[in-house]
């Protein structure tokens, strides 16, 4: 399959009409309209394969250091305009390195281009020094604290500009923009979906194994912007990001009575999700937020059961027994759900319809399976693979497929990238319990580790902002 | 959809009347999932709750560190991978329990069930709580007041055995009286 130029023609649309006010300077030649939707021709650049077979070329990629017209200092950690023009560049280096697609380099060791140059790169230049594309941009900031980041890519052996847009963001939200920029290049140079502007909640761990503290955290999908939600007091498990990032759902043992909190991202406040007087636990978002699926424990018994995520309204129960059912992830359109249970006799993956009918299972491959997440793009399903030990795997909506993304002692509870191409999951470490947040592509090859400060366990990977 | 209750609890009363006849071989095949009885019972350090002093001189009757003081380690009861049956050894432990709840009808106590680390964490909690359910429903079966116990799942949270092996893992797989003092 060749790139999809269909997917590039509606990124471009999007990307002007970003919500976060595209902001070319006034100078900005007219976009050189590089492709039509209609093109679907060989255009002797970049053809290659996104299956998830095929080995990736990887394309190199050279980053220049964003040039400013004024170094002027900002309201942010980074520095002075030219010192994030220098950090922007750097994040979006590190963004593209890892996922096996490209081969980035600078910013630094490359020339630093002027602002002029930023929208007239010297191809010449660029052609001898082995790079297949080029990315440029500029950093400007505003009296009022905000800042305009323009982001070019241009394909230097055809030496045309490929794709560009700009953002305006807050000082201290100058990282969306080096992701953004990211995006923009992963998207137009892959045909995929954009992901790095997106944000994880998990759980943080830290102390011994045998009383090990659990709080609840967020970070950017590049493991910056750390923070810390709950203090510890209280263990904080299984958290879920809203698709709208104002909330969070999670289970809490505060009051040593296991139950699902809703926290409010903008007030900081905490509200019981249901009161039932049993344990809930395991809660999960419906796609459009207007749901809330949560398991809950019962005379050894588990269910699940549905409540609208805006409170009131009686629980709808979904499952019946016998056994543990539990979890739930909705398919992208809403229409199903898969989760798991263990009324067969041991933990095994089953869909069924939003409403709870049509229950059947589709795991059967051997050992038990668990924790199933429907892919955003709807196309698999990754879950928990346990025979011996616990490993991530994929597999289709009928169960077909099933392949193994890891092969360690303990990986477990995937989550998807925004955009369906790369996992998250949590890896345990034998005998000393450490936890940490791993991610792996939909080829099984490109497994990184996330920065984390602490421990972490239990990531849940947010949709791309807006 | 069945609603046939799940097989662990109606088990339960089958096995209670078949148990004379399978206690020898429930014991043997029991053995090898089971941590040696010869260590000295946990401190409950691994649980949440304090369990108060300990082998310090006498303790109050009728308090939680009489309870552990008494129970010898019968306060722990130990289950097989992904399973919450009752055993024999399970129902001795249980009456212990249950006859030390019946010199002191005012007491309550929480069951807490755990779980071995080489499970997905959700599910954990669901059968910490399913064992946790499996020893409260015997304990009232034995005569104590359902009202008088509750239940509570840390699933692989709360390990009281830390290394990553077969041994560890079944001092893991647990279900903990805790009384409330």
């Amino acid at each position: 399959m060749t790139l999809r130029f269909s997917t590039l023609a509606f990124l471009l649309a999007t990307a002007t009409g970003l919500t976060a006010a595209p902001a070319f300077a006034q100078d900005a030649p007219a976009p050189p309209v590089a492709e039509q939707p209609t093109n679907e021709a060989d255009d002797g650049g970049l053809t290659g394969s996104v299956s998830d077979e095929n080995e990736w070329q990887n394309i190199g990629i050279a980053i220049t250091t964003f040039a400013t017209d004024r170094d002027v200092p900002t309201q942010t950690n980074a520095g002075s305009t030219a010192q994030l023009g220098q950090a922007i560049s750097q994040v979006i280096a590190s963004d593209l390195k890892n996922n096996g697609l490209f081969k980035p380099t600078g910013p630094d060791g490359l020339p630093q281009p002027t602002l002029p140059e930023v929208q007239t790169p010297s191809y010449a230049t660029w052609s001898g020094r082995g790079a297949d594309m080029l990315v440029q941009g500029y950093v400007k900031a505003s009296a009022d604290g905000q800042l305009t980041v323009g982001c070019y890519l241009y394909d230097i052996s055809l030496t045309r500009q490929l794709v560009k847009a700009g953002w305006q963001f807050a000082a201290t939200d100058w990282r969306r923009a080096a992701h953004k920029c990211s995006d923009l290049v992963y998207s137009r140079l892959s045909g995929e979906s954009p992901f790095f502007d997106s944000k994880i909640a998990y759980i943080a761990e830290t102390g011994p194994k045998g009383r090990r503290m659990k709080r609840l955290a967020i970070m950017d999908s590049d493991g910056a912007n750390h923070r810390y939600l709950t203090s510890g007091q209280s263990m904080a498990l299984t958290p879920r990001y809203s698709p709208d990032y104002s909330k969070i759902l999670y289970l809490s043992y505060l009051n040593g009575q296991p139950s699902i909190y809703s926290y409010d991202l903008a007030t900081d406040r905490q509200t019981l999700i249901a009161r039932t007087g049993n344990p809930t636990l395991a809660p999960r978002w419906s796609p459009d937020g207007k749901w809330v699926l949560y398991s809950m424990a019962k005379g050894g018994t588990t269910d699940i059961y549905r409540i609208s995520s805006a409170g009131g309204g009686t629980p709808q129960q979904l499952t019946n027994g016998p056994g543990i059912n539990i979890g739930g992830s909705y398919s992208p359109d809403g229409s199903q759900i898969v989760f798991e249970s263990d009324r067969s006799g041991s933990q095994q993956v089953y869909v069924m319809n939003a409403d709870g009918s049509n229950q059947k299972r589709i795991s059967f491959f051997g050992g038990r399976a668990a924790t199933p997440e429907w892919s955003p793009r709807g196309d698999q399903i990754a879950f928990t693979h346990i025979a011996g030990d616990l490993r991530v795997a994929v597999m289709t909506p009928s169960g077909g497929g099933m392949r193994h993304l890891t092969n360690s002692w303990q990986d477990e509870a995937p989550t998807w990238s925004p955009n369906g191409r790369i996992v998250q999951f949590f890896r345990t470490a034998k005998g000393s319990g450490q936890a940490s947040i791993w991610q792996v592509d939909l080829t099984g090859r490109n497994e990184r580790r996330l920065p984390t400060p602490v421990g972490a366990s239990d990531p849940a990977w947010g949709p791309v902002r807006p | 959809m069945s609603d046939i209750a799940h097989p662990a609890p109606v088990k339960l009363g089958i096995k209670m009347g078949t148990m004379l006849l399978l206690s020898g071989a429930l014991a043997i095949s029991g053995c090898k999932s089971k941590p040696p009885k010869e260590l000295p019972p946990e401190p409950g350090a691994a649980t949440s709750t304090d369990n108060g002093q300990y082998g310090n001189g006498v303790a109050t009757p009728g308090s939680q560190a009489d309870f552990v003081q008494i129970m010898q380690g019968a306060d722990t009861i130990y289950f097989d991978t992904d399973r919450s049956d009752i055993d024999s050894a399970d129902q001795a432990a249980l009456a212990k329990q249950a006859q030390w709840l019946a010199r002191y009808p005012n007491k309550r106590a929480t069951v807490e069930g755990h779980a071995d680390e080489r499970g997905t964490r959700e599910y954990n909690i669901a059968l910490g709580e399913r064992r946790a359910s499996a020893a409260r429903n015997y304990l009232v079966s034995l005569g104590v007041d359902a009202s008088r116990l509750s239940t509570l799942s840390y699933g692989k949270e709360r390990p009281v055995a830390l290394g990553s092996d077969e041994q560890a893992w079944a001092q893991n797989r647990r279900a903990v009286t805790v009384t409330i003092d």
